[in-house]
């Protein structure tokens, strides 16, 4: 029977990962694998802090090369009550380390019988993604975002990773995936202090759906099928999923400002009067 | 030469059961019992940082009475049991019965191989993915499992307070007529026990998936003023 107790020098404490070590089940980091691999990869995803907390969002495909591998693909989770966390870069990997920091995190809080404050939480996904090294240089890279309401604080906070485990916390906004830069001059453009939430999903909407617009690796909304982008806001209330009934109607708004408006690049003959 | 004492196993055994019952009733006891939207676990407990009572996975607690760092080291063991089976398996998977087991386990090879038995008894309880499927399961010092599905008595005391609670206790009672039927047959007919003396915390359906929560001393108040 193998019994998780262990002498004082052994004992893991509150550490999931470190428990899943010394229990052997730690995960494999395939050292030695080379060569390409086609893997899903994931896309776009967004965070936009605004009065009360953060949005999250992120589009729904996976693409593989050239191909659409998946197209309902989630890529915005809770991390806890308070936290989410969004991912791009190979969706596999991204999964697997989403399931191990939540599970991370109700472990430690199951344990101790208290929560990690936020910046704890983010040091603790960021040397996840630091372990996760070996398997990036293989072409695997996972890169997260990590946003949550801090309660301390009282306000919501962002973090950016880059492939090392490098953390580095955004005050307005973040953005990764390959679409990342494309939303990100998006909402530099929309952004404005204390916006209301409505208006901080509108920008994170209207960022993913210009970034769908220009990188072909990011999914727009899918009407025939009724995919929409996930979309969550994390306030002193917690995570809270934004419902795709809500997301379909704030699509349906923006795609009728962007018709009525004059369309970008269409030739304007009307106010320039006869030539 | 001297020649080792002989003494049989019969009582060996007895020695043990003795000592870790002794060891038992020196703490206060706890109960849980079901109601109408899942269970309520309520020890006496004048600590608010030391825990009897706590959260295993997402249906399932856990009550300890005894030794505090026997039972805690088991409380930790069993998180630790239940997170690494739901995520090698999946969240369904984990079940109280098979971690009552394993705890029984571990408690009975304790009682029958080590100098020492464990001065504690456990409480796995459980609420089922639909309604009344409550399980409580009862861990005795020396492996002994009890399940039970209405309502169950942990401590030194467990015989008496069980007669009183099985006299006020029925079937579907909301939260505070429950909770005050526990905390009478705790108290018993000399004593009356406040919030500040009590640790309470319930496995309720309508938690979303993490069925278990504490409560405050304010709702306690609350309830048992109703």
């Amino acid at each position: 029977m193998n019994v998780p107790l262990f002498s004082l020098t052994d004992d893991p404490g509150p550490d999931f990962s470190a428990l899943m070590r010394v229990m052997g089940l730690g995960p494999d980091l395939g050292a030695g694998a080379t060569g390409e691999l086609s893997i899903p990869h994931g896309t776009t995803v967004v965070a936009v802090r605004y009065g009360d907390g953060v949005v999250m969002a992120g589009d729904r495909r996976a693409t593989m090369g050239h191909i659409i591998s998946h197209r309902s693909i989630e890529k915005v989770f809770p991390a806890d009550r308070h936290s989410g966390v969004a991912i791009a870069g190979a969706a596999g990997p991204a999964m697997e380390m989403v399931k191990l920091f939540q599970l991370q995190l109700e472990h430690y809080e199951k344990v101790e019988g208290s929560t990690l404050s936020l910046d704890g939480k983010a040091n603790q996904l960021s040397q996840m993604v630091r372990g996760h090294l070996p398997i990036a240089m293989q072409g695997m890279a996972v890169v997260p975002l990590f946003a949550g309401f801090d309660l301390a604080r009282k306000a919501g906070r962002i973090f950016q990773y880059d492939v090392t485990g490098g953390r580095y916390e955004e005050t307005n906004f973040a953005t990764t995936g390959s679409g990342g830069m494309l939303a990100s001059t998006v909402i530099k453009v929309g952004f404005s202090e204390d916006m209301t939430a409505g208006a901080a999903i509108d920008l994170a909407i209207d960022a993913l759906f210009r970034a769908a617009d220009d990188d072909s690796a990011t999914g727009g909304p899918d009407l025939v099928r009724g995919i929409y982008p996930t979309v969550a806001t994390i306030s002193a209330e917690g995570f809270e999923r934004v419902a795709d009934s809500d997301v379909a109607s704030r699509f349906a708004s923006l795609a009728e400002r962007l018709t009525t408006q004059a369309p970008v690049g269409a030739e304007t003959t009307d106010d320039r009067g006869d030539i | 030469m001297s020649m080792p004492m002989y003494v049989s196993p019969e009582q060996v055994m007895k020695d043990r059961a003795d000592y870790a019952r002794k060891g038992i009733a020196r703490g206060r006891s706890a109960a849980a019992v079901s109601y109408a939207d899942g269970i309520v676990l309520c020890a006496e407990n004048p600590s608010s940082t030391l825990r009897k009572v706590s959260e295993i996975y997402d249906r399932m607690a856990f009550a300890g009475v005894g030794k505090y760092n026997e039972f805690d080291s088991l409380r930790i063991a069993g998180v630790r049991q239940a997170d690494l089976r739901g995520y090698n398996y999946s969240r369904e998977d984990v079940d109280a019965r098979s971690l009552a087991n394993w705890y029984a386990q571990i408690l009975g090879q304790t009682f029958t191989h080590e100098m020492k038995p464990m001065e504690v008894e456990i409480l796995v309880a459980e609420i089922g993915p639909e309604r009344d499927q409550s399980q409580m399961f009862h861990i005795l010092y020396d492996g002994t499992v009890v399940d039970e599905h209405d309502f169950t008595v942990l401590g030194g005391e467990a015989e008496s307070i069980a007669e009183r609670l099985g006299a006020s206790w029925s079937a579907g009672q909301d939260l505070g007529p429950a909770l005050r039927s526990v905390v009478d047959a705790l108290a018993g007919p000399d004593r009356t026990l406040a919030s500040g003396d009590l640790e309470v915390a319930v496995l309720a359906y309508g938690n979303g998936r993490r069925a278990f929560r504490r409560l405050a001393d304010a709702d306690v108040d609350a309830l048992l003023a109703d």
